[in-house]
């Protein structure tokens, strides 16, 4: 039986720093907010405020935005280790947190940082896997020998791990993740610090678990592995669901398509009214940094109008920026902010 | 609760031990047969302390021998763990409820002491020499007191894995274990504490005390010792509390 997924109003809020990845990848909690309480002086971080949605049976399906969105949150709320605040998420008929064995029994798990057993081999990685899911011996071994090989570890197969690149690691994962053959797939950020060889056999792996019927949920910041891998996308802020489509829907919904981002010296109201006015100019936004960015069906052939509008209104132009039709145009059409700002 | 991952994740510890079995022996045992050797041999063979400190000394090695490696192959792996290398996050995804996983280290904990405790006391009564009078004529006390010491020693470790982290290891030895081998009989029976009332009383809160004056009172009856019912009431009780808070402990450092 193929299995979904259902998100309902899920909500998280931490009140210390979450274990997780955003802490541990140095960065800030990019796009999370903090609210301090002066009387308690406590902590409280809001990961999920509110994220809703549903992944249907059989679907690649990817959770894209920065760092710090709440991607990683809601992966560690359907796989079971974080609880929600408030509301519920469902994989098949199951309600997660309330069902959890049953769960873990449906899931594949490919975290985000390698959590690989480094006091074992990486065959012994896989059979004792295996034998936490009760799979009998010989089986276990077969399955670990049929994957070790079809993910090109063969020949480090009993080593132990602690030696392996980043991209063995990861493969490895993988292969754990699959040996006691789940029927839902969940990798967060599964291509980061890979090299692109290694990135195109991990998405060439994540298509043939799909292709058996099997559902796929990948967390990602990568606008490329979103478009070339997943069949719908949630694009993920502040811890909710922006727009949700197919990669092609989505890059559609952006109006005109192309996006040039100006910077000024100053923008004055008569020359946004000049920049609207230019043919092809679908939409204009003025972005909290302080530039303009001019949405429109075309690229290069708007610069001369822009150079003419600039100079009518007395403005002198800094910088002029042009992206073709992508997701990356469509995250920053939602949020006003590129994805790796 | 699933016997089948339960079984298993006993054998991936029973493998990962067995793997670095002689650093774990050395790291556990080296420092108390140190000890023996110092305090049983060269100093009673010197007539600085009298022949039967031999006997009283050998009971409270053995506890402390198995709290320590008990309590460290619990705790270490624990804090590693869960800060660092989140290798058992594997095991908290098994089909069993997270709750088996900090009780099956426990068991695996508590198997390591055991073994601890059979390799102290042959090779401690072969450094002591002659004049060591204990005797193994109370084998089920015995046994049940090593299985409860055994228990202790590993809920304690899961109490401090889950409640330190990596840069409190050395407070830990320093201001934990370290006052706890002190002032839990190990060197010194109870009733050598008569002359510090107050401090006899305290200790009383120390579970090392039970593990120490238990074994006294299972292998050298001869000397003063804790009575059998409080060694016991205090192991249960002690180990109770352990679990109960290791438990809950573990719980937070695995749910986010």
């Amino acid at each position: 039986m193929d299995v979904g997924i259902r998100i309902d109003g899920l909500r998280k809020v931490y009140t210390s720093p979450p274990p997780a990845a955003p802490m541990a990848r140095g960065g800030p909690m990019g796009g999370q907010r903090l609210f301090k309480r002066p009387e308690k002086k406590k902590i409280e971080i809001v990961a999920l405020d509110g994220m809703s949605l549903e992944v249907q049976p059989g679907e690649i399906f990817g959770l894209l935005g920065p760092n710090g969105a709440g991607k990683s949150t809601t992966v560690g709320i359907l796989t079971t280790r974080v609880k929600p605040t408030a509301g519920a998420a469902w994989i098949g008929g199951h309600e997660v947190w309330r069902e959890r064995v049953a769960v873990k029994r449906m899931i594949g798990v490919v975290p985000q940082k390698p959590n690989l057993d480094f006091a074992l081999t990486a065959r012994e990685i896989l059979t004792y896997h295996a034998a936490y899911f009760g799979i009998p011996p010989a089986e276990r071994l077969g399955r670990a020998a049929d994957l070790l090989d079809r993910f090109k570890l063969g020949d480090r197969a009993d080593q132990m791990v602690h030696g392996f690149s980043g991209g063995m690691m990861q493969r490895l994962s993988i292969a754990r993740a699959l040996m006691h053959a789940p029927q839902v797939l969940f990798l967060d950020e599964p291509s980061t610090g890979l090299d692109p060889q290694t990135r195109l056999l991990l998405w060439e792996l994540i298509r043939d678990f799909n292709r058996d019927g099997h559902t796929v949920l990948l967390t990602t910041h990568n606008m490329e592995e979103a478009d070339a891998l997943c069949d719908r996308l949630a694009i993920v802020d502040h811890g909710r669901v922006i727009a949700t489509g197919t990669p092609q829907d989505l890059k559609r919904s952006v109006p005109g398509g192309f996006v040039v981002r100006l910077a000024f010296d100053r923008v004055t109201d008569g020359l946004r009214a000049a920049l609207a006015a230019i043919p092809g100019v679908t939409e204009l936004q003025t972005p909290p940094d302080g530039g303009v960015d001019l949405y429109a069906d075309q690229g290069g052939t708007l610069i001369p109008h822009i150079v003419s509008a600039a100079a009518a209104a007395g403005a002198t132009i800094h910088d002029i920026h042009i992206s073709e039709p992508s997701l990356e145009n469509l995250f920053l059409h939602h949020t006003g902010r590129r994805l790796r700002e | 609760m699933n016997l089948a991952a339960f079984i298993a994740m006993l054998g991936r510890d029973g493998r990962v031990a067995r793997r670095n079995f002689l650093p774990l022996l050395l790291q556990n045992l080296v420092q108390p047969m140190l000890f023996v050797f110092i305090f049983g041999r060269v100093m009673t063979t010197s007539g600085m302390m009298p022949e039967a400190y031999k006997s009283l000394l050998l009971p409270g090695i053995i506890a402390m021998s198995m709290l320590l490696s008990g309590l460290q192959a619990v705790a270490f792996p624990m804090i590693a763990d869960f800060q660092f290398t989140r290798e058992i996050e594997d095991r908290l995804l098994a089909p069993m409820a997270i709750e088996w996983v900090a009780i099956e280290k426990v068991v695996a904990g508590a198997i390591q002491a055991l073994i601890a405790g059979g390799v102290v006391i042959p090779t401690a009564i072969l450094i002591l020499g002659s004049g060591v009078q204990i005797s193994f004529a109370q084998p089920v006390e015995l046994v049940a007191l090593a299985l409860l010491v055994a228990t202790l020693a590993a809920a304690i470790g899961l109490t401090l894995g889950c409640s330190l982290g990596q840069q409190q290891i050395g407070i830990m030895f320093s201001l934990i274990i370290g006052p706890m081998i002190f002032f839990g009989c190990t060197y010194y029976p109870l009733s050598a504490l008569a002359s510090f009332p107050i401090l006899q009383t305290l200790v009383l809160l120390n579970p090392f005390v039970y593990a120490s004056e238990g074994f006294r009172s299972a292998l050298v009856p001869q000397f003063p010792h804790l009575s059998g019912p409080a060694v016991f009431a205090g192991l249960i009780g002690f180990n109770a509390l352990f679990l109960f808070v290791g438990l809950q402990q573990f719980r937070k450092k695995a749910i986010g």
